[in-house]
């Protein structure tokens, strides 16, 4: 499926990691050379499949909304925003300013915590030469300490706004389920502001990192907004010229299953992976970024590695962590309190689909909805499923610049390049456990 | 800020701590790393040996403590709990999902070939067992944190009392006696909406109706819940179908919560799993 690479040497090699650690869910990595050549680099997905698309059946949105986030605890917020987008669309709900408002910020703050998590308890021990955090703390206790804290910040936004970081509970179709008060989003103002300081040492961080070198050409997609950096909404856009509506989503791409993944993986319709996530993003939107973080990407002056070094993804995630956070405190200084929580709403039959921007990457959801507003059929795309087939990709370039190393070595650099695109399993797999393919 | 690791000279041997996951969405494991301010602290008084989200330091036993998220969902899983709990000396369930299946577990219900068929177009590639079942119907276990999510309070008391060899302070009372005690309006008397908080053990904070609406169940049935009263009351003015629908959720399979919805005549949904087309407009 991947153009063959010959390396050096006619080496063969087999590299099985049956349980990749420090990434959320259950994957394995297995890369197969035979005489240099790659012949297959696969990122298996074996979570236990949990079957989404089946349980919403015959649920309302609201149920949907509480249901969705159940894909994955590291980023409910972005399956909730998402669910909630679509239906207000295929209602006609108009929504308050301040709906509008609180939603960017609750997502501000999943993504804070999301990439906080990634850069310092994921990714850079690995860069560091770590295990963990925790044994990068044992080292450097304050920049392990710094970590927690932005995570800290962004966990206490999902909490004020929704009442608990994980699975939040007052998204509701057309608002919030109460008033949430001018007071409760202030409170969170002085944490933010130390946060913005972290995040901006974050970039500095970044600058004296040196990841493995890798440079490929990648088709990048995200979405992208006339006024804002995409979040919430926009029209999918790549760095090949595509610029269509959202709900269009499946007549660019499709999913298909492979043996190997209880994900299903996502191609465009021509055949072709692509990527999403945080590099994509500050690649294709980096115009619109808030100037705090334009600054940040100017000190960090990387050109055009962002887009074409996966490694240097941390990079991006550093980038859009400062972005979040000054747009956080500018969101809470214009906060104002809406006269009522929820605008008054009646359901009705048709299709509801959406897309917006979770921590990973393009989350698209569509949903075939009677007369009641109860769901027909589902589909759910998690932005995982989109990006597997573009990390196997990138993994059967980058594995035959590296086989005259160690064995150990060639294991630990493919971790590290499957580790620096986040992938995030448990949301992958509509539903995840490793089958491999009978390779004899 | 000067933060003294504990000496491993002076103390036991520290607490082996492994954190594994089954069927399952990592928010109750990563619970353990949203404990931010305490996380070091703890990484401190125990040595964590497995927990692949977070390390790559790995271990496959034997384990002082084991925190077991998800559900037990594919063949492989049911052999692999078993091995765990013999290689484990308290083993704790943490969530909905292991301690009583989880929302997947709606699927205990259905015609599972037909439930992976309607998800999967080869559902042949796809290795699960027809019914998702919490932990406990498979080995023993120890103590177990409810929640969808666990609460990071109960999760920092338990480790605390662990470590300290004392008991958790875990109560068994109805998410009411939270409501009360934080002076929340009763949702479901002055608002009239469904709320499960008279059979749901608290452990949130009263969460959702301190938020506006009904419980809707996360934390699973307290001891001794009444299901079938509440449901009668919810009777007054509700169809069964509604009933079943909002029991049937992240503790459905919980013996008190699935009696009711079997009485109801089961969760909402195709569960003879009959093929749904897809719109014309796809």
């Amino acid at each position: 499926m991947h153009d063959t690479v010959i390396a050096p040497g006619g080496t063969d090699l087999d590299v099985d990691v049956r349980n990749l650690t420090r990434v959320e869910g259950e994957g394995s990595l297995h890369l197969r050379v035979r005489e240099g050549a790659v012949e297959s680099a696969r990122l298996e997905i074996f979570e236990a499949p949990r079957y989404f698309e089946r349980l919403v059946v015959s649920r309302s949105m609201d149920e949907v909304i509480d249901i969705v986030a159940r894909i994955c605890g590291i980023c409910p917020v972005a399956y909730q925003m998402t669910a909630v987008h679509a239906a207000e669309a295929a209602f006609g709900i108009e929504v308050d300013p301040a709906t509008v408002a609180l939603r960017r910020l609750l997502y501000c703050g999943e993504w804070i915590e999301s990439h906080a998590l990634h850069i310092y308890l994921l990714h850079l021990p690995d860069l560091l030469g770590y295990p963990s955090a925790l044994d990068l703390a044992q080292h450097d206790r304050a920049t392990v300490e710094g970590g927690l804290r932005l995570k800290r910040a962004g966990n206490a936004i999902v909490a004020r706004i929704g009442g608990r970081a994980i699975h939040p509970v007052s998204v509701r179709v057309g608002g919030f389920s109460r008033v949430i008060r001018r007071d409760e989003i202030r409170s969170l103002r002085a944490d933010l502001v130390d946060a913005l300081d972290l995040a901006e040492a974050t970039i500095e961080l970044v600058a004296g990192l040196r990841p493995p070198t890798f440079r490929r050409e990648a088709r990048l997609v995200a979405l992208r907004d006339a006024a804002t950096y995409p979040m919430n909404h926009g029209r999918i856009v790549s760095n090949d010229g595509l610029d269509i509506p959202a709900t269009a989503w499946e007549t660019m791409f499709e999913e298909r299953q492979v043996a190997w993944s209880h994900a299903l993986q996502a191609t465009g319709r021509d055949g072709q992976p692509y990527l999403l996530g945080p590099s994509s993003r500050v690649t294709l939107d980096g115009d619109l970024l808030h100037p705090r973080a334009v600054a940040a990407l100017e000190r960090l002056d990387l050109g055009d590695r962002i887009a074409d070094e996966p490694n240097w993804s941390i990079a991006a995630r550093a980038i859009e962590l400062v972005h979040a956070v000054a747009e956080a405190i500018d969101i809470i200084d214009a906060y104002e309190q809406p006269a009522r929580a929820i605008v008054p709403w009646t359901p009705r039959a048709g299709v509801a689909s959406w897309a917006t921007e979770a921590p990973r990457g393009m989350l698209f959801q569509r949903f075939a909805l009677d007369d009641e507003g109860r769901v027909q059929t589902a589909r759910i795309v998690p932005p995982t499923s989109q990006n597997q087939a573009a990390i196997e990709a990138d993994l059967a370039l980058f594995a035959p610049t590296i086989l005259d190393r160690p064995r150990d070595e060639i294991t630990h650099l493919l971790e590290q390049l499957i580790r620096s695109y986040d992938p995030c399993i448990s949301c992958a797999t509509h539903f995840l456990d490793v089958r491999v393919e009978d390779l004899s | 800020m000067v933060a003294v690791p504990a000496s491993r000279a002076t103390t036991p041997r520290r607490p082996r701590l492994g954190v594994v996951k089954f069927a399952s969405c990592d928010g109750c494991q990563l619970t353990l790393l949203d404990l931010e301010d305490d996380l070091l602290a703890i990484a401190d008084r125990v040595d964590i040996v497995e927990f692949a989200e977070a390390t790559s330091n790995r271990s496959s036993g034997p384990f002082d403590i084991l925190f077991v998220e998800g559900s037990i969902s594919t063949p492989e899983q049911a052999v692999d709990i078993v091995r765990l709990r013999a290689a484990t000396s308290t083993l704790v369930t943490i969530g909905a999902c292991a301690t009583s299946g989880g929302i997947q577990a709606l699927r205990n219900w259905a015609d599972h070939d037909a439930v992976r068929s309607l998800v999967y177009p080869d559902p042949e590639y796809v290795e699960s067992l027809a019914t998702a079942t919490p932990v406990a119907d498979h080995v023993a276990v120890d103590a177990e944190l409810r929640g969808c999510p666990i609460s990071p309070d109960q999760l920092r008391e338990f480790v605390t009392a662990t470590l300290a060899r004392r008991r958790p302070n875990l109560p068994d009372e109805a998410v009411c006696a939270e409501c009360k005690r934080r002076n929340v309006v009763c949702v479901a008397v002055a608002e009239g909406v469904t709320c499960l908080g008279p059979v749901t053990r608290s452990g949130c904070g009263a969460l959702c109706p301190a938020y506006g609406r009904g419980c809707y169940g996360c934390f699973g049935p307290r001891e001794s819940a009444n299901g079938e009263g509440l449901a009668t009351w919810l009777g007054r003015d509700r169809d069964a179908a509604d009933i079943a629908r909002s029991f049937a959720l992240f503790n459905a399979w919980s013996p008190p919560f699935r009696r009711v919805i079997d009485a109801a005549g089961g969760p909402p949904g195709p569960i003879d799993g009959r093929s749904i087309k897809e719109p014309a407009d796809a």
